[in-house]
């Protein structure tokens, strides 16, 4: 093998983390250094990561950025293999490769009364857009539902980012006890005139609030977490089924108008490495701190290797 | 350059070309190993004894990026291997990676005297071999490099075209940065061409070399979302602009059940696999569904279609099927990828078209609805158009399904620059020789102007643009008028 002779000018772009702290149950955010990303972010959009050499891409939730510092925050759920491994990282480590962002931003406008709902980490990616909504003079109305109060998230942001707070959880361990549909469905009772509603979360959730808001044609958007790899259009794995068009969560997306999407096709897709993921897990969790230590390892020789 | 072989014209055109050394099917069916082992040296001798030294070669004028093959061919005749590279080089910046994937048949080889009443001398092979060869040498003859002009190019895309670029500009002196949008560098070489035809390795050392030339390289960019056209040249200061982002989107065939789980357009199959080295699932994480033991289907007559069947026979597909609307005739793969695919058991089934993808209860393939087909008139193109046999419908049992019927343009430069002119396809609007948009500065060619194409038609294009950012950056004359 031939030395690579790397010019002083070669860019080479480490994605620091400068912030790791835990927001709930399995819940992680990081503040991660990432400029041009920091620059460039607006509210709806996400990056994606990839952790080491042999390591998948995955899409995350772009919370907030602050260009000056060049830093952008992240939230992330440990539900697989690399969220896991991902969650196990600290002030200090470093992410291989981040890209972004990506996506369309959300449509901001003065809509009148909005209402978002957002199933725990989801909160992560409602936020920016609920923020954008209130300085847009919007009348916000949060509803954060989470399974019990350790996952329910970013509670003071939250109330900060709306003009009307709701928490509501499965087993009324915290706020309120139900789903989130249920409070939507209290306020409508309540003869709200609701003008636009975002939900973000599992797609039972989204399903659940887009059947309740179409049906009296309020205009709704969902978040879609479809498979993605590039994140740039071109392998049209996060396709979606809007209506009869196919639409890629990536570019097109990742906001959709919910009355169009058929969230049946989004489950089954999602739902396609499922053996595979369940498998790379239970691996990891058997040798967790082998992989971690081998992650350090790695990400150190390539910053020796571009000193 | 002078004819110094002594061996009379009739003497070289009895001597038989020389076969190039494969792995064995059945073997090579099973793995992702180069099915093309390369010339041994004294085949390659012999091989370049076979040249007639034409006067007005037609190997050279059929070559999209010119080549001097008949001086690269001498060279190798008088055992001067990394002269002949360094030949080569002047007018290709990706040697090794031709020499194994253009279309040699239809290019330099086409033409070749020799191919008239035998067969053509093996430019191709001839070429890999000295590229090769250069490359364990160790000895790269890297071409001179101008001094610096002070002026700096952003080259958008790492792909056949951007490298292309990419190595001419900084010979002429320019600081040149090219922006990939992935974490890896060689865009449709790493993420489309599998393994068994290019390895990822040749990529790598072809980067490596215009690195060592002074090329800077930054991935994770995703022009028009990280950064726009006008950043690059308000904030960072660009003097112009190459955009080689390439085609992009996938084509799907629009038909029922193209989103059941088992459907793949090509680009994602070919990108879990090749990009994500899904092939190797005990080391790497990112999945592919099993193709072991399942039926596999490939739409498709091109060479993406081909790399997309041939991988799924390696990944353990108990059928790897490729499907066709047309006549083995009309496909436009090269005539290579097609014996091989059928050496390694691929099965071909032409004049048959997709109408349905047919799926269980869980939303898994389980068979694509296909019709029969027949060719009709030409098309304007020339090819003859097929046409749906009426009542011919059947039921093809597949799991997998892959869909490699050709792409469309990523719009995700063209939106973010509004002052871009673009086609109603979306494409960007350039001129066919300077390659200048309607943009001040901006330059675009490959896949992104003309659509799909091959490598090396896309490096072609790298070159011109070259020469016309050079001009451009050196006379400072913009001529604003771009034909559309």
């Amino acid at each position: 093998m031939m030395a690579i002779g790397l010019v002083k000018s070669e860019s080479y772009v480490m994605y620091r983390i400068v912030e790791a702290r835990n927001v709930g149950l399995n819940i992680k955010q990081f503040v991660v250094e990432a400029p041009r990303i920091a620059r460039k972010q607006r509210p709806g959009q996400f990056l994606i990561l990839r952790l080491h050499e042999k390591g998948e891409r995955i899409p995350l939730t772009i919370k907030c950025s602050d260009p000056d510092a060049g830093t952008v925050t992240i939230v992330v759920q440990a539900i697989g293999k690399t969220t896991s491994l991902l969650s196990c990282l600290e002030a200090g480590d470093s992410i291989l490769d981040i890209v972004g962002p990506l996506g369309q931003p959300s449509e901001i406008e003065s809509y009148g009364t909005c209402v978002i709902l957002a199933g725990s980490v989801g909160t992560a990616m409602a936020l920016p857009t609920a923020n954008a909504l209130k300085r847009a003079g919007n009348h916000v109305i949060f509803i954060e539902g989470a399974r019990n109060t350790d996952l329910v998230v970013f509670e003071d942001e939250v109330r900060q980012a709306s003009t009307e707070t709701y928490f509501m959880t499965d087993d009324g361990s915290y706020g309120e006890h139900g789903l989130v549909t249920k409070k939507l469905k209290d306020l409508l009772d309540a003869g709200l005139r609701i003008d636009f509603v975002l939900a973000v979360g599992p797609v039972p959730m989204m399903r659940a609030v887009a059947q309740i808001t179409t049906a009296l044609g309020i205009k709704t958007k969902v978040s879609l977490n479809s498979i993605m790899i590039d994140g740039t259009g071109m392998c049209g794995g996060c396709r979606v089924l809007l209506g009869n068009q196919s639409k890629f969560a990536c570019v097109d997306g990742p906001e959709f108008d919910a009355s169009l999407v058929n969230f049946e096709v989004l489950m089954q897709r999602n739902a396609m490495y499922r053996d595979k993921e369940c498998q790379s897990l239970r691996q990891f969790e058997e040798h967790k701190q082998g992989e971690l230590a081998q992650l350090r390892a790695d990400l150190a020789s390539q910053d020796a290797h571009h000193a | 350059m002078h004819d110094s072989n002594p061996l009379p014209l009739k003497d070289r055109m009895k001597i038989a070309r020389m076969p190039m050394p494969e792995l064995d099917p059945e073997v090579r069916s099973r793995n992702f190993q180069e099915v093309t082992l390369g010339l041994k040296q004294s085949a390659a001798l012999t091989e370049a004894t076979r040249c007639i030294a034409c006067a007005k070669p037609s190997c050279v004028i059929d070559c999209p990026v010119g080549v001097k093959i008949k001086d690269v061919v001498a060279l190798i005749y008088a055992g001067d291997f990394l002269a002949a590279a360094a030949k080569l080089r002047e007018d290709n910046a990706l040697p090794a990676i031709t020499g194994r994937v253009c279309p040699q048949e239809n290019q330099c080889e086409g033409g070749c005297v020799l191919g008239k009443k035998g067969a053509p001398v093996a430019i191709g092979n001839l070429e890999r071999f000295v590229a090769d060869f250069e490359s364990e040498s160790g000895l790269l003859g890297l071409p001179a490099i101008a001094p610096p002009t002070g002026k700096s190019v952003a080259i958008i895309g790492s792909g056949p075209t951007g490298l292309s670029a990419a190595g001419d500009l900084v010979q002429k002196g320019h600081r040149v940065r090219v922006f990939e949008a992935l974490h890896e560098l060689g865009g449709v070489l790493i993420y489309g061409i599998p393994e068994f035809r290019l390895p990822k390795s040749i990529v790598k050392t072809e980067v490596d070399n215009l690195r060592r030339m002074g090329v800077e390289f930054e991935t994770n960019v995703v022009a028009g979302k990280s950064v726009t056209i006008d950043e690059l040249m308000q904030s960072e200061c660009y003097d112009a602009v190459f955009v080689a982002t390439g085609a992009g989107l996938p084509r799907f065939l629009g038909v029922p059940g193209e989103h059941l789980n088992g459907v793949y357009s090509a680009n994602e199959f070919l990108t879990r696999v090749n990009l994500m080295r899904a092939y190797n699932a005990t080391d790497y994480d990112a999945p592919v569904y099993d193709c072991h033991d399942r039926d596999v289907i490939v739409v498709g007559g091109g060479n993406t279609a081909m790399d997309a069947v041939r991988t799924a026979r390696r990944l353990g597909a108990r059928t790897a099927t490729l499907v066709y609307r047309r006549s083995e005739t009309e496909m436009p793969a090269r005539r290579e990828e097609i014996e091989h695919a059928r050496q390694e058991g691929v099965k071909f089934r032409m004049l048959t078209n997709p109408i349905e993808f047919v799926g269980d209860s869980k939303g898994w393939l389980i068979a694509a609805r296909c019709m029969k087909m027949e060719l009709g008139e030409p098309d304007p193109g020339g090819r003859r158009s097929p046409i749906e046999i009426e009542g011919s419908a059947y039921l093809l049992p597949a799991n997998v399904a892959i869909i490699g019927v050709g792409t469309t343009a990523n719009p995700l430069v063209q939106s973010s620059t509004p002052d871009l002119k673009t086609t109603s396809h979306n494409y960007i609007v350039a001129d066919p020789i300077t390659t200048r948009t309607s943009k001040r500065g901006v330059f675009a060619g490959g896949d992104i102007v003309t659509g799909g194409a091959t490598v090396i038609l896309a490096m072609g294009a790298g070159r011109k643009a070259a020469l016309s950012i050079h001009d451009y950056l050196t006379t400072g004359v913009w001529e604003s008028e771009v034909c559309s």
